[in-house]
C-alpha cells in the first residue's frame, strides 16, 4: 500500500509539473522552476504535514475526529500568520509569515493537548476544538475589521481560503524546512501512539513517556500545519480524511499510518490543486476554486459519513 | 518479588491508603479483596507506579492491566497482544503467539478486538500482558464481565502462571473466585490491610470486612469445570 502511494505520489507530481493554466504541456524552464515547481512541491509538502498530522493527532487523542482544521489548529495557525500580514512584519522579515503561523499553531496545540490532558471524553475534546475554532474565527475577524486598507482585506479573506498558486522559491524555501522537521518528528512517534491506544496508564505502564508523546506530538503537528498554513492558507479536511481512507486497507494500529497517512495527503492534495487547476478549463469559471474549497467540498459530507459511522457510546 | 513498605497514598485531600506493608513472592498468586472504595485498584496503581511520586518499576518486569481495559481502535486481537512488546522495544513474533496459545485466542487473531465478544476482548487484554513476559502481573478485576465458565477459565490459566513461576497480583470482587484459586487473599477496608492468609482461614476478616454473616450454605452452585 505505502508503494503504492509512494508511486501515486510521484504520477502526480510529474502530471503537476506538466499542467499549466492552459492545459498539458511541457513548458519553458523559466516557469517550469520559477511556477510550477514550488506550487508543486507545496501541495506535496502541505498535503503531506496536514494528513500525517491528522494521523498523529487522531492517534493521540484516541478520536477517530481529530484533525488540526476541525480541532481549530489550523485556524490558530491562520490567525498567527494575518497577524504577520496585519503588523507589516512579513513584508519587512519574510519568515515571520511562517513564524506567526508556527506560533499560532503551537499556541492551539498547547491548549488542546493540555485539556486532553485533564482526562477530557473524546466529545468533549472536540467541543474544546470547535471553541478554538470560534475563537480564532473571531480574532481573526477584530483583525480585518482593524485591518489598516480595504485591499488588505480582500488580501487576507481571499489567503484564508487557501491556495497555492502564484507561490514562489521563496515560500517553499520557508515552508519547507518546518514541515520536513515536524513530519520527522511526527514520523518517530508511533510505537508511543500505539501504546496510547490503551490509555495513558496503560501506555505508562508499557514504559512509554506518555508526556513527552504528547509534547513531541503537539511540536510536530504545530511546525507541519503552521507552516503549512502560514503559506497556503485555511485548508481544511485533509488531517480527517486521509487516515479514514487507509484504515480499511491498512487496519487500525496507529503507527501503521503514518507513513501511509503522509503519503496519502501529498496524493490528495496535488490531486486536489491539480483539479482546481483544470476547473476552469472544463467548466465555465473565470478563475480556479480555491484549493480550501475544494477540499472542504471533498472533505465536510465526509465528515457528516464519519460522524454517522460513530455509534452513540462508541468514541470515548 | 514485588514488595510495597508503609506507603501512605493522599489523592484529592484523602487517605486512600495509609501503613501499607505488603510484599508477593514469585510463583505466588494473590487475591486483594475488599469492599468498594477500600483503596484495591490504589494499591495496584502503586504497584504498577502509576501514582504522581510513585516509582516505576521496569516494564519489562511488571505489567497492569487496569480495570475496565479497552483499546481506542479496531486493532486485532493478534496486533493488541504484540503491543505487550513495546517495553522490550521489539517485535519478537514468539512471546506473542505463546500468549494467544494461552489465551485460547488463536482462532480470533485476524479479529478485531472491538467485534468480539466483551470476554474475549478481555482475553486479548490479558494476552497483551502475557506478551511482555513479565515477572510480575498486576491484574485490576480480570473477571469482570466474564461468564461463569470464562471467569473460572481466567482463574485456572492464571493460577498455572503463577505455578509457572509468574507473581500474579489480582484484585477480585468475587470472593470464591478469591477463596478457590488464590495462594493468599489480602482483604483491604478503609486503605488498610485487614487480613492477609490462606483462602482457608482469611473467610472470617474478609466477612468482617464486607460487614457480611459468614456460614456453610449447602444450596446447589456451579463448580469450575474441573476440581484441583
Amino acid at each position: 500500500m505505502t508503494r503504492w502511494l509512494a508511486l501515486a505520489v510521484g504520477c502526480l507530481l510529474v502530471a503537476s509539473l506538466l499542467t499549466g493554466a492552459a492545459g498539458p504541456g511541457v513548458p519553458d524552464t523559466l516557469i517550469l522552476w520559477q511556477i510550477r515547481l514550488p506550487r508543486t512541491a507545496l501541495a506535496a509538502l502541505v498535503g503531506g504535514g496536514l494528513g500525517l498530522s491528522g494521523a498523529v493527532l487522531q492517534g493521540a487523542l484516541r478520536n477517530p475526529l481529530a484533525d488540526p482544521g476541525l480541532l481549530g489548529i489550523g485556524g490558530c495557525a491562520g490567525l498567527g500568520a494575518v497577524l504577520a500580514f496585519y503588523w507589516g512584519v512579513s513584508a519587512v522579515f519574510a519568515p515571520a509569515l511562517p513564524l506567526a503561523g508556527l506560533a499560532g499553531a503551537a499556541v492551539g496545540c498547547a491548549f488542546l493537548l493540555g485539556f486532553a490532558g485533564r482526562a477530557a471524553s473524546g466529545p468533549s475534546l472536540i467541543l474544546a476544538g470547535v471553541a478554538l475554532s470560534a475563537l480564532a474565527a473571531a480574532l481573526l475577524a477584530l483583525a480585518l475589521t482593524l485591518a489598516p486598507n480595504p485591499f488588505a482585506l480582500a488580501e487576507i479573506t481571499f489567503w484564508l481560503m487557501g491556495g497555492l498558486e502564484d507561490r514562489t522559491l521563496t515560500h517553499l524555501l520557508l515552508a519547507a524546512g518546518p514541515i520536513a522537521l515536524g513530519c520527522l518528528t511526527l514520523l518517530r512517534l508511533g510505537r508511543g501512539l500505539d501504546g496510547l491506544a490503551l490509555g495513558d496508564e496503560v501506555a505508562a505502564s508499557l514504559g512509554v513517556p506518555v508526556g513527552r508523546t504528547l509534547r513531541l506530538a503537539a511540536a510536530g503537528v504545530a511546525l507541519a500545519v503552521g507552516a503549512g498554513a502560514a503559506v497556503a492558507g485555511g485548508i481544511g479536511f485533509v488531517g480527517l480524511v486521509v487516515p479514514h481512507l487507509l484504515r480499511p486497507w491498512l487496519g487500525e494500529r496507529p503507527s501503521s499510518l503514518l507513513l501511509p497517512s503522509l503519503l496519502g495527503g501529498a496524493v490528495l492534495l496535488l490531486a486536489a490543486d491539480l483539479l482546481a487547476r483544470a476547473a476552469p478549463l472544463l467548466l465555465p469559471l473565470h478563475q480556479e476554486p480555491r484549493l480550501g474549497v475544494l477540499t472542504a467540498l471533498l472533505g465536510a459530507p465526509f465528515l457528516v459519513r464519519i460522524a454517522r459511522q460513530v455509534a452513540p457510546g462508541g468514541m470515548t | 518479588m514485588i514488595a510495597l513498605r508503609t506507603v501512605r497514598v493522599r489523592l484529592t485531600g484523602r487517605d486512600v491508603l495509609h501503613d501499607i506493608d505488603f510484599t508477593a513472592r514469585a510463583g505466588e498468586m494473590v487475591a486483594l479483596c475488599g469492599p468498594n472504595g477500600a483503596g484495591k485498584s490504589t494499591l495496584l496503581r502503586a504497584l504498577a507506579g502509576l501514582l504522581p511520586e510513585g516509582r516505576a518499576p521496569d516494564p519489562r518486569r511488571v505489567a497492569y492491566l487496569p480495570q475496565g481495559a479497552r483499546c481506542a481502535w479496531g486493532m486485532t486481537v493478534a496486533e493488541v497482544a504484540a503491543l505487550g512488546r513495546i517495553p522490550h522495544g521489539d517485535a519478537d513474533p514468539a512471546p506473542v503467539e505463546r500468549a494467544l496459545q494461552a489465551c485460547g485466542l488463536n482462532g480470533l487473531r485476524d479479529s478485531r478486538v472491538d467485534r468480539i465478544s466483551g470476554g474475549q476482548a478481555r482475553r486479548a487484554m490479558l494476552a497483551r500482558v502475557l506478551a511482555t513476559e513479565p515477572q510480575v502481573m498486576l491484574l485490576d478485576e480480570p473477571t469482570a464481565d466474564l461468564d461463569p465458565a470464562a471467569a473460572h477459565e481466567m482463574m485456572a490459566l492464571l493460577r498455572t502462571l503463577s505455578r509457572q513461576g509468574g507473581c500474579v497480583l489480582t484484585v477480585l470482587h468475587a470472593l470464591d473466585l478469591a477463596l478457590r484459586y488464590a495462594d493468599r487473599v489480602v482483604v483491604l477496608a478503609a486503605g488498610r490491610i485487614v487480613a492477609d492468609a490462606p483462602p482457608e482461614s482469611v473467610l472470617p476478616a474478609a466477612a468482617a470486612a464486607f460487614g457480611l454473616p459468614w456460614g456453610f450454605d449447602p444450596s446447589p452452585r456451579l463448580l469450575p469445570p474441573c476440581q484441583s
